[in-house]
């Protein structure tokens, strides 16, 4: 009688392999100089010439062709913002992809926010929390693991890729159940350490800080600062974090979209709706469609989804600059 | 791990008894025996803690009534996930020993999978036993396991035909008093309007035993660590029967119960029947409130003319973890929850009775219900709690079982595979999983 | 791994063994945060795994060491097998059809000819962000037959849309989800890469006079060859590990995706319907075995020079 209707995502960890996938551009060789520059800077130079990739002019059916995969990715999207302005009789009346009768989006929201006496408002803030030390945490982590692997030669250092592509080959649902039995030993179950350690370790970044550090960071301007006699922690903070700066933004980004929409780890390690971050409270209320005697509201679970999207949205277009020269210098070719 | 947390189980529940009770108690020759009646009473005097794990919406009224009455009893009520949600959170914390809640909601379905597991405290010594006639039978049986009562009945939902009178007036269909008629009903509406369709359904397993259950079907036997699994009965093959008829004339809205297509389906009438248990007006009133006054209830139909054959679907226990570190006192909550006053309490905020004493009162039978047309709707439900068939059981490990239950049985919704076929694989399916666990399963 | 910078600024062999050492010390000191969290929240639970893999634990029974038996179980369960064949098929057909997309509108942006790229690059990304609760919403719109968008299709026009939910077609349709969330994605580590090549090269094929295709071609292609090798590496392992969206697509299509569908959602039916922690465990083991081997397979194929 009663079913989840998304039931476990395998969260950060199938997020992360995923997003290992942009680590391409790491693909790069040979150390080059740092790209620090905008997409953009190169002076652009007028030539007689039309179409050619120095001059390109905007071309409407090509941007009519690519607009179709923006139709497709769009489109669900468009069918949660307008589903967004109704009300629970709308949503199940009215057609989808159109307004209905009454525009409730203002209402929608703040019933969202005060509904089960604010507990969106409560999810939003351990969900923050979660971010701020997750991710943050994680990119720390990635900057400084990084930045070893690219700098220093040490024992072992060969085998982290293959160990780490290894680990995150194992599907990490079954995983869940001993990792859940081993924080619960350790006191940390129902805890928000249960949800922020694990959230702690994207290899993705790692990979990414590694690359990126091989070349952003000459290793001459380096022997230089040994040579006036400086030590590795200053080194690191005074001359190698500075130059790191856009690849350390791109991977708190995809740090923090990971942690954000985690899911899975926390369904299993909180119990308590206290310590819940967004996507389970979500999808708690979503549950109560399926519980007897329990209250639907999708509207209001449509509307907190809009809601949960937003700030990664907002954060996304922030930051675009850093990220895109972060990944841009990853993968600088000759 | 298990030995482990059997261990500090017992020493607890040694340390609970030495302050409560002093030696004598826990003297007792009967290992299983913890607890009496008397520990009750003094852990409600001497108060605490008492964790709740539980979905059910009415218990946070009895949680708030019950520590008005025991001002130095504190119960944390928390939503750890519906049903299997739920019970993988309590499988995963009993393993751990540690993180386990004093008190469970169990489904009936489930409450025989945690009794097996040992992962219940049995519930006799504390005085459960002299609930013995205070629950409708169906409830009752479902609860205890063996010779041990595993929990307390908080509600039942014995079934009923729900009905969009609104749509069956309109093309003049009579609600069907059997199956045969349903079937009837069902070709007539939606030749009416190939828009309509007579119910939804896309592969249940609750909902299907609960059918099996009334056409008389007891497809499962179990007798400690022995079972039988059988769908060759009369009641399995006249269900079957009649609903291969639903599948073949494609009469069944394809739609999955409880998501937002299907309560979009209540709301315009295009399903117009459901054969649900009793807890579902509190959904209807929420979830599909522009079809208010449209729906109405009836007696489930017949599997044989004039008979009066009803089954439990869906409905809820709570039950003490063995881990539980206060027993006594999460006992005294379930039995105020779940019996006089607070079960009637309970019954007023909308929960459906499994007590006989508010089954059989005046004012509940005779309240009238809005949404459906401020028809008393208590009295249908409740002579249909009273017609529930006797001798039915879950499996063991009906959770398992369940969760099975589309990869075969629902074959038959989505291809040429007959659902007798399909209750053959589940059967399959299930004796072999029991087989893989060290039941013995006579095939 | 050739697909990582060249042995980075690593000590010269002339360096004396005491400076090497120090060097080993300094590096462990920084990768340490990050290796002792990695170990905790991966390695120790593979571990712990690994040694569930050789129990079994009954309800009627209890527990006892079994050596070897879940594996060779694993290797005979036709279950495991047609998830493993499935995924296959998935990934032979999806992965590039998804790739092949990125490309194309990376390459499409790259190129400077949109209106509106900047637009673009936002609005492709977007579907990466959005939560699984609500994609299980937003697709149970779209694949509807009766009330969702396949349905109003088929009203408005008279089609016969078939049902993208029925057993025949759901794997495209999970496909078609998958590619809806990376797509974007993916799009956009080709167009990073793509920034990157040097104008000069632009430059000479201009003075060669070389058109646009050829440019393509000749320059951008080879350009971004191990950005693509390592998606597809990557997009791999996604195939094998896929569970997100059949899981909640299970809703939706109960009797078409089986608790078996993928051997991911194998082993969390085994895990948590079935508590059979054992055989999940082993299970993962094996498929996280299969898939590195794979992984790395690729990696050395695409890396080959020529």
């Amino acid at each position: 009688m009663i079913t989840d209707p998304t039931g476990p995502s395998s969260g950060t960890r199938e997020r992360t392999v995923h997003s290992g996938a942009d680590s391409n551009g790491a693909a790069a060789g040979s150390p080059g100089p740092p790209v620090t520059q905008p997409p953009h800077a190169a002076p652009r130079r007028r030539r007689r010439r039309a179409h050619t990739p120095l001059d390109p002019r905007p071309s409407i059916p090509l941007t009519l062709v690519t607009g179709l995969v923006l139709v497709y990715t769009l489109l669900p999207l468009a069918w949660l913002v307008i589903n967004a302005t109704k009300d629970q009789e709308d949503l199940l009346d009215s057609f989808g992809l159109w307004l209905g009768e009454d525009f409730q989006l203002w209402d929608n929201i703040s019933r969202t926010l005060t509904y089960d006496d604010g507990a969106f408002v409560r999810w939003t803030l351990n969900t923050l929390l979660y971010v701020a030390a997750g991710a943050g945490g994680a990119t720390l982590l990635a900057v400084l693991g990084g930045y070893a692997l690219a700098v220093y030669e040490f024992p072992g250092r060969r085998a982290v890729f293959a160990v780490v592509i290894g680990a995150v080959a194992v599907p990490g649902t079954a995983l869940a159940v001993p990792t859940f039995l081993m924080f619960s030993g350790m006191g940390l179950a129902n805890t928000p350490w249960a949800v922020i350690i694990p959230s702690l370790v994207s290899p993705f970044g790692l990979y990414l800080m590694w690359v990126f550090t091989a070349q952003a960071v000459p290793s001459e301007l380096l022997e230089a600062a040994r040579i006036d006699g400086a030590g590795e922690l200053r080194i690191f903070f005074r001359i190698a974090l500075p130059l790191l700066v856009p690849g350390t933004v791109t991977v708190l980004l995809f740090s923090m979209v990971a942690t954000w929409n985690n899911y899975f780890l926390p369904l299993i390690m909180i119990k308590d709706p206290d310590w819940y971050p967004l996507t389970l409270g979500l999808n708690a209320w979503s549950a109560q469609a399926r519980t007897a005697g329990g209250e639907p509201v999708f509207d209001l679970i449509i509307t907190g989804s809009l809601l949960t999207i937003a700030p990664i949205v907002v954060v996304f277009l922030l930051l675009q600059r850093y990220w895109q020269s972060g990944l841009a210098a990853g993968s600088v070719k000759e | 791990m298990r030995t482990k947390s059997r261990r500090r189980i017992l020493s607890a529940v040694a340390a609970t008894c030495a302050l409560t009770l002093g030696a004598t108690a826990c003297g007792s020759p009967d290992p299983g025996a913890e607890g009496s009646a008397k520990d009750v009473a003094s852990a409600l005097e001497s108060g605490g803690k008492v964790t709740v794990w539980a979905w059910e919406p009415t218990l946070k009224k009895a949680a708030a009534d019950f520590e008005k009455k025991y001002p130095k009893v504190h119960v944390e009520l928390v939503n750890a996930g519906t049903g299997d949600k739920q019970y993988t959170a309590l499988q995963n914390a009993i393993a751990a020993g540690s993180g386990a809640p004093d008190v469970a909601q169990v489904e009936y379905y489930a409450v025989g999978q945690f009794a097996i597991g040992k992962s219940l405290q049995e519930l006799s010594p504390y005085g459960a036993s002299a609930h013995d006639q205070a629950f409708t039978t169906g409830p009752w049986s479902a609860v205890k396991y063996g010779n041990g009562i595993y929990a307390l009945p908080m509600d039942s939902g014995p079934m009923a035909l729900f009905y969009n009178k609104k749509v069956f007036d309109r093309y003049g269909i009579a609600v069907p008093t059997t199956w045969d008629e349903y079937v009837e009903a069902a070709r007539a509406l939606h030749k009416a309007d190939p828009k309509l369709y007579i119910t939804n359904d896309t592969g249940d397993a609750g909902a299907t035993t609960s059918l099996i259950w009334q056409a008389g079907g007891r497809p499962y036997k179990v007798e400690g660590t022995e079972i039988g699994i059988g769908f060759g009965d009369a009641g399995t093959a006249q269900y079957a029967a009649t609903w291969q008829k639903l599948i073949d004339e494609r009469l069944l809205a394809p739609i999955t119960s409880w998501s937002d297509e299907w309560y979009k389906g209540l709301s315009d009438g295009s399903i117009a029947t459901l054969s649900i248990g009793a807890c579902m007006p509190a959904n209807f009133v929420t979830g599909a409130p522009a079809a208010s006054g449209d729906w109405r209830v009836a007696p489930l139909p017949q599997w044989t003319k004039g008979a009066k054959a009803a089954a439990e679907n869906g409905g809820s226990s709570l039950a003490v973890p063995k881990a539980s570190k206060n027993k006594a006192l999460a006992y005294a909550f379930i039995e105020y929850a779940t019996t006089g006053a607070g079960a009637t309490a309970r019954v007023s905020a909308g929960a459906f009775p499994a007590t006989r004493a508010d089954l059989e009162s005046q004012a509940f039978l005779d309240s009238p219900f809005p949404y459906f047309g401020g028809q008393p709707a208590n009295r249908i439900l409740a002579d249909a709690a009273r017609d529930v068939g006797t001798g039915w059981s879950y499996l063991p490990y009906q959770v398992y079982a369940n969760s099975v239950f589309n990869d075969t049985v629902g074959k038959a919704y989505v291809s040429s595979t007959t659902l007798a076929q399909g209750l053959e694989a589940w059967r399959a399916a299930s004796a072999k999983y029991g087989k893989d666990q060290g039941f013995t399963v006579a095939e | 791994m050739s697909l990582l910078p060249a042995p980075a600024k690593a000590v010269p062999p002339s360096r004396s063994r005491a400076r090497a050492r120090r060097s080993a010390l300094v590096g462990w000191g920084f990768a340490g945060p990050f290796a002792a969290v990695f170990a905790l929240v991966f390695l120790a639970p593979i571990g712990y795994a690994f040694q569930l893999s050789l129990m079994r634990d009954r309800l009627i029974g209890g527990t006892s060491f079994v050596g070897a038996d879940n594996y060779l179980r694993a290797l005979g369960d036709a279950r495991f097998w047609e998830g493993s064949v499935r995924v296959g098929l998935f990934l032979l057909v999806q992965v590039p059809v998804m790739l092949g997309i990125a490309l194309l509108v990376a390459l499409a942006i790259d190129s400077g000819r949109l209106y509106g790229k900047a637009f673009f690059r936002v609005a492709v990304f977007l579907p990466y962000a959005v939560p699984a609760v609500v994609a299980s919403l937003m697709w149970g719109f779209i694949y509807g037959t009766r009330f969702g968008l396949v349905g109003n299709l088929n009203d408005a026009f008279g089609l016969a849309l078939p049902d993208p939910l029925s057993p025949s077609l759901v794997l495209a349709s999970i496909g078609n989800v998958v590619t809806w969330e990376f797509v974007g994605y993916n799009t956009l580590i080709f167009y990073a890469a793509l920034k990157v090549v040097p104008r000069s090269l632009y430059e000479a094929a201009a003075i060669d006079g070389a058109g646009e295709w050829r440019v393509v071609t000749a320059i951008k292609l080879p350009a971004i060859r191990s950005a693509v090798v390592i998606a597809i590496i990557f997009s791999i392992i996604g195939s094998f590990q896929l569970f997100n969206e059949p899981n909640i697509m299970q809703n939706l299509a109960p009797n078409a995706i089986t608790t078996d569908y993928t051997p991911n959602l194998y082993t969390y039916s085994l895990a948590f319907s079935g508590q059979q922690h054992n055989y999940a465990a082993t299970i993962a083991i094996v498929m996280g075995v299969f898939t590195a081997v794979i992984a790395y397979a690729v990696q050395l194929r695409g890396m080959r020079k020529g």
